[in-house]
């Protein structure tokens, strides 16, 4: 196992602030550890979409992390306040945390922009060290989906063009709609880069998009492509 | 407490006599109107009175009054005295009503009268020689074989006597199936009522299972959930900060991270079985594509429903999705791909499932295809599924969804 304690710790994301509105409390300290071992400074803690969207007038900060469901309706409370954090401060990360996929949410939340987004089920947030690099793609302006909200938006948009794609392919572009670089598909399916490099070559011509190097070009026409870009 | 059969039997007895001695009256009300009728038609007819056809009317509007009112004095009589629901019939069934007030009930007042008659007439004769005492000295004298007669006619009136209640019972038993009969519901109205009632009832019943799956769902969601998750991301952070831990305890929390990690994958997938929050709030197309997503193949997925279905339609069409791509899943391994359809065509939702497999499925078998199938009768639905051997395999649902 690699020491994360000093990898993951060092990155250069020391002095961000963030958010996290969780109405669950347990599961709230546990994610304030994670978020300030990853070098956020946590400076609002939110039970509700009321309190979160205060807390981001009051402090600015750099990272939301949002819980979809929460009081009073517990249904998507935590997604439209999202939308409005989007909407009120464009520079604003968001990262959505949900029980389940609801690809829709995730769409809806897309649609407005596709920089600084995340959508991840609530139990990633075991796997720490991943976690902590989704955290701080979308801290950077990249984009962190699910590869099960990415596996439904596929789903939904089976048409053609996408089974000309090869099984390998398929897993290459879910990673890549994940937001991974070619190094971490690499790692992901054990193959050298260059082979990713070939494949992402080959999924980009059969999709007719165009070939663009910057992982956040390809995230862009991934989501374009599934309909919700 | 226990009742002694014998005192059991006094007190059905009494209820039967009462029960037959509070019919004679409404049985017997009309006789005499019509026999005051009768004379006064008998009077106009002949001329003999010239008040006659004035006077006519009272009876006649009399009779009309008995022929209605005494259904509801009969209801009383039969639900207070022998605990037989009849139905409020107002002026519906006015032949029914008037035939059972004018010609059965009569006859049957008749009976009732011969009965009460014959148990005075026993309990008369039968204490005869008790009440003699009171007839004065002198005609004892005069009537030497006095005693002899009064013995027998004590016999029968204990005959008489005995014969009361198996009589009453009878009588009891015949009015109520007349009274059923012709002032009852009809068997035809009855069966309908009671499909009312019952797929009333059954609604109810699919309504409440669907709100305790909601309120487990919910349950779960907010408690063992994020319990579990809290307890993996602890896990998650020991694992990533201990790190100059012994190799074993390293292993443990690992072992232990995992476990967490699968508890939680086991309890949503269970929860999604149940009834997932998504479909309340998002409808089926969103439900389903979650369904697809996870399915071990690849789900074609196409929803084409201008409108939201009724709550238990979409609980129904889900749960037939999540438990088909179970069994594709489950069963049909050399299956590579699956097509899901929900269409909708006028009042009827249909669910198609099809996957390339090799087929050989049998519905009768296995407790999944039969709950599936007990769920979709629930709300009225057809299931069919065609599966010869060597594929494909394709299970049809309609629901029936009022527009």
């Amino acid at each position: 196992m690699p020491d994360v304690s000093s990898a993951v710790v060092a990155g250069g994301t020391a002095g961000r602030s963030a958010v996290i509105a969780e109405d669950s409390v347990l599961l709230r300290i546990g994610l304030v550890k994670v978020l300030e071992m990853a070098g956020f400074t946590v400076v609002a803690e939110a039970g509700d979409a009321e309190e979160l969207l205060a807390a981001v007038a009051a402090h600015r900060p750099d990272l939301a992390v949002v819980d979809v469901r929460m009081p009073p309706g517990f249904t998507d409370e935590g997604v439209r306040a999202a939308l409005s954090i989007r909407r009120e401060r464009p520079g604003t990360a968001v990262l959505m945390l949900s029980q389940y996929v609801e690809e829709r949410y995730a769409a809806d939340l897309l649609a407005t922009h596709t920089s600084g987004v995340g959508y991840l089920l609530k139990q990633r947030v075991a796997d720490v060290e991943e976690f902590i690099e989704a955290l701080r793609r979308v801290a950077d302006g990249g984009t962190a989906l699910d590869p099960q909200v990415v596996a439904q938006l596929l789903v939904r948009r089976a048409s053609d063009p996408m089974e000309r794609l090869t099984g390998r392919e398929r897993e290459v572009l879910a990673l890549m709609a994940e937001g991974r670089s070619n190094a971490g598909i690499a790692a992901q399916l054990v193959v050298s880069e260059s082979a990713v490099a070939k494949h992402i070559n080959s999924i980009l011509t059969k999709l007719d998009l165009p070939v663009a190097d910057a992982d956040h070009r390809r995230v862009l026409a991934v989501l374009r492509f599934l309909g919700v870009g | 407490m226990t009742i002694p059969p014998r005192l059991r039997r006094l007190l059905r007895l009494r209820r039967d006599l009462l029960y037959l001695a509070a019919g004679v009256l409404p049985h017997l009300l009309t006789a005499p109107l019509f026999f005051w009728a009768a004379v006064l038609t008998g009077q106009t007819l002949a001329g003999t009175s010239s008040d006659a056809p004035v006077i006519l009317s009272v009876p006649l509007t009399l009779l009309v009054a008995a022929g209605y009112g005494l259904t509801e004095a009969q209801r009383w009589r039969f639900r207070a005295l022998c605990g037989v629901e009849l139905p409020r019939l107002g002026f519906r069934r006015a032949r029914r009503q008037f035939g059972y007030h004018f010609l059965v009930g009569p006859l049957l007042g008749g009976l009732e009268l011969l009965l009460l008659a014959l148990l005075s007439a026993g309990i008369a004769a039968s204490t005869v020689l008790i009440w003699i005492w009171t007839v004065p000295w002198q005609w004892r004298i005069g009537h030497p074989g006095y005693s002899t007669q009064a013995a027998y006619v004590t016999a029968l009136g204990l005959l008489a006597l005995a014969a009361v209640p198996p009589l009453a019972a009878g009588l009891v038993r015949l009015e109520d199936l007349v009274g059923r009969a012709v002032l009852g519901v009809s068997r035809s109205d009855e069966l309908e009522r009671r499909v009312e009632d019952l797929t009333e009832s059954r609604a109810g019943a699919v309504d409440a299972a669907d709100a305790e799956r909601r309120r487990i769902e919910r349950d779960l969601h907010d408690g063992a959930q994020q319990r579990l998750v809290s307890l993996a991301l602890n896990l998650g952070l020991a694992k990533a900060t201990l790190t100059d831990l012994p190799p074993e305890v390293k292993d443990v929390i690992d072992a232990a991270h995992r476990e967490a990690k699968d508890a939680i994958e086991e309890l949503n997938s269970l929860v999604r079985g149940l009834h997932p929050a998504v479909l309340d709030e998002l409808g089926l197309d969103a439900a389903l594509s979650g369904l697809a997503a996870r399915a071990p193949l690849p789900v074609r997925l196409r929803v084409d429903l201008p409108e939201r279905a009724a709550a238990p339609v979409e609980a129904v069409a889900y749960f037939v999705v999540s438990e088909a791509l179970t069994n594709v899943a489950k069963h049909a391994r050399d299956a590579t791909r699956a097509e899901v359809t929900v269409t909708r065509l006028g009042g009827i939702l249909r669910v198609v499932i099809a996957d390339d497999g090799a087929g050989g499925a049998d519905a009768s078998r296995g407790s999944g295809l039969k709950g599936l199938a007990q769920r979709v009768r629930s709300v009225d639905g057809t299931f069919r599924m065609s599966s010869p051997v060597g594929g494909p395999t394709m299970m049809r649902v309609e629901l029936p969804c009022p527009m």
